[in-house]
């Protein structure tokens, strides 16, 4: 019974660079085939040596219980998506063994199978299938996979006259339907639009109530927070943090900064931004100026970004964006500034006040636009650049006074309340 | 528990799980199916293409090799001849076109979805029957045309078209997975199936060669199939049946390698593609 539903057992993956390409020429392999029992015995000498060979996985072990919905985490290269592969066999590790026990389904990237010029009905049926269904399961799940996906005036139109949201909708449906007992989801709800993302993450939130096991990479630490109670955290594909999904998302934005709280870009041209506008910097600090990653629910934090303008005349409007845990966007806020901007270092700063944001996690969203009628050009976007925590920690909270249960709402703003009063006899 | 998954390296030549096969048995019908009604969209002239390939073939090569260079046809209309040679010789050349390409040209599929790899190069030779059939029923009403009657030994045509698809399939595993990691695969076969037609005896008989070389040309597993083709429809001639063995042993060879070879690289596919 409490025996793992998966079990990964150091498991490593290298790939091969440089002189060997993966497109070697017929030529050089007829070569190597034929030297091979020559070569062999020297192989020994030669493996460590060969500084071409890249592990994108470096004896990476775990166990998921049944039930459990775990997020991966990690920066670009980090590994996730070659452990998402290794996982739904798709590539072979280098060495290292895992067992699983259950149906697995994964989905590593929405609509991958669909064909152009079928229908969405008969893309439905190919998808299905391919992605291991009967055609009996498909049929009793048909209509279901229709309601979700919201395309059933469209059903019999060829999917390349699909909009790019109703082709995600369609192909998220097929998938989400499949029942597996392990399912595995690499960053599909990067795509649709915001309604849709937040059903997708409800499905996915009723798989993982229905008792079935999720594995599930984002970049999106919200999503992480609210859909996962566990977290591993990939770094050189290597596992550096495995735990409560909170503490390791803190120990990601914390990772080679010693804080969540910022993020500096050192070196210009590594910089988000474009020809026109470099981020710098994005702070979090408190009132006396220093960096902060814990707030007292009473006290104001200041969000401070710094920016280079490298090239002058363009108007440029930052903006920043606080969401919560849940990914709900709590305010965003905007300099219109109309002026064309000159050359040089900027250094701005938004405070917000204590006593509005509610107790939980944070996450800041930085972008610079240049808006001009009818088009608009992000030159930056740093989603969820840095976190913070609002706690209540203070006893004599306005806001709590005596109670000392948990308090609704995405917001805990400070209002007066103020009366006027008449004594009902009068009346 | 149930299904029980062990992902591991694996290491030299790989069995084929059967069950697996089994369980995805539906995808190759679906595969196929996709590609017969993809085939023809946005055509104007849709599945007539099926009939107007070998018909045209037939006339043009009727005048060339029938009547001009005078190449003798065992007897048979020239027409004929060539039409029943054809009938094979089209399905294997395209199933083996598309087989080489099926898994380059699902390479999106390979590097984001597991199914049994296999499949792609298999079910390229379901869906080429629809053809196959259309275009016999050409072959039906030439007949009818020249006035000559199907021979009992029709019956063996089924297991005709299995060797035709076995040969088909087995050099189509090898060249889709040589075609994965080595493009120049998808250059040679266009090109390589023109020169093979004329090694088969597709528009000659092997009587042309006389008696001694006749086995030279039944080490093709093509050419066995298609010299038996022909008596097995019209019955003007025996049955080759040594050519024929030789063929098949030699077309089942290459597909039982094949699917090993295959089986043994696929692990690489999604690396490589």
């Amino acid at each position: 019974m409490s025996s793992p539903i998966i079990e990964i057992q150091g498991i490593s993956k290298s790939y091969t660079i440089g002189k060997k390409e993966a497109y070697g020429s017929l030529r050089d392999e007829i070569m190597q085939t034929i030297t091979a029992p020559f070569r062999r015995r020297a192989k020994g000498a030669i493996t460590d040596a060969d500084d071409t060979t890249i592990w994108a996985l470096k004896d990476v072990s775990f166990e998921v219980q049944e039930g459990e919905v775990i997020g991966i985490i990690g920066r670009n290269g980090a590994g996730k998506s070659t452990l998402l592969k290794i996982l739904s066999r798709i590539t072979e590790p280098t060495s290292g063994r895992i067992v699983m026990h259950g149906r697995v389904a994964s989905l590593l990237e929405v609509g991958t199978g669909f064909h152009p010029e079928l229908t969405g009905r008969e893309n439905i049926f190919l998808n299905g299938a391919l992605l291991g269904m009967t055609r009996a399961e498909i049929k009793a799940k048909f209509d279901e996979i229709v309601a979700f996906s919201e395309i059933e005036k469209f059903l019999d139109t060829p999917v390349k006259r699909y909009s790019s949201g109703m082709y995600v909708r369609l192909a998220f449906a097929v998938a989400a339907h499949l029942e597996p007992e392990i399912l595995i989801v690499d960053e599909v709800l990067a795509v649709g639009d915001v309604r849709f993302q937040r059903k997708c993450m409800e499905k996915m939130g009723d798989v993982s109530k229905a008792g079935r096991t999720v594995l599930f990479v984002s970049h999106s630490m919200p999503a992480i927070t609210r859909l996962c109670q566990r977290a591993l955290l990939l770094s050189d594909g290597r596992v550096v943090q495995d735990g409560p999904a909170h503490k390791v998302v803190s120990a990601y934005f914390r990772s080679g900064l010693g804080t969540s709280a910022t993020r500096e870009w050192p070196d210009l041209d590594n910089a988000p931004g474009d020809d026109v506008v470099r981020l710098r910097s994005i702070h979090l600090q408190d009132e006396d100026g220093k960096l902060c990653e814990v707030v007292d629910i009473t006290q104001s934090l200041e969000i401070e970004i710094t920016f280079d303008v490298v090239k002058p005349g363009v108007v440029l409007v930052p903006a920043c964006r606080v969401s919560n845990q849940d990914g709900i966007i709590i305010f965003q806020t905007n300099d219109w500034n109309p002026r064309p901007r000159q050359m040089g270092y900027y250094r701005g700063t938004i405070r917000i006040p204590g006593n509005l944001l509610s107790e939980g996690m944070f996450f800041v969203t930085v972008a610079i636009s240049t808006l001009s009628p009818g088009v608009t050009v992000k030159r930056v976007v740093e989603k969820d650049a840095v976190s913070f925590q609002v706690r209540d920690c203070s006893e004599e909270s306005p806001m709590r006074s005596m109670w000392a249960g948990d308090y609704p709402g995405v917001v805990r703003p400070n209002l007066p309340w103020k009366y006027t009063w008449t004594d009902i006899k009068q009346t | 528990m149930k299904n029980e998954i062990v992902i591991e390296p694996k290491r030299g030549w790989v069995p084929v799980n059967f069950r697996e096969i089994w369980k995805f048995r539906e995808l190759f019908y679906f595969l196929a199916w996709r590609d017969v009604k993809v085939k023809y969209k946005q055509t104007a002239l849709g599945v007539i293409w099926a009939i107007l390939q070998p018909f045209l073939t037939m006339v043009v090569f009727s005048m060339l090799f029938g009547r001009f260079a005078g190449i003798p046809s065992d007897g048979v209309p020239y027409p004929i001849f060539v039409y029943i040679g054809l009938l094979p010789w089209q399905y294997f050349a395209s199933v083996l076109g598309q087989s080489t390409n099926s898994v380059v040209s699902g390479g999106e599929m390979v590097s984001k979805i597991y199914f049994p790899r296999l499949i792609m190069p298999v079910s390229t030779a379901i869906a080429a029957i629809l053809d196959f059939c259309i275009a016999a029923v050409i072959l039906g009403l030439m007949m009818i045309y020249y006035d000559m009657s199907v021979s009992a030994t029709i019956v063996l045509v089924p297991l005709l078209v299995l060797l035709t698809m076995m040969n088909a399939v087995g050099f189509g595993m090898w060249f889709s997975a040589l075609n994965v990691r080595y493009r120049d695969i998808q250059y040679a076969i266009p090109f390589g199936i023109q020169i093979w037609m004329f090694v088969t005896p597709v528009i000659y008989p092997t009587s042309l060669f006389g008696e001694r070389y006749a086995w030279l040309l039944a080490l093709n597993p093509m050419g066995g199939v298609i010299e038996a083709f022909r008596p097995a429809v019209l019955g003007h001639m025996p049955i080759p049946w040594t050519a024929l063995g030789i063929s098949a042993a030699i077309g089942l060879l290459i597909f039982v390698s094949g699917v090993f070879y295959f089986r043994r690289v696929e692990r690489y596919f999604a690396d490589v593609i």
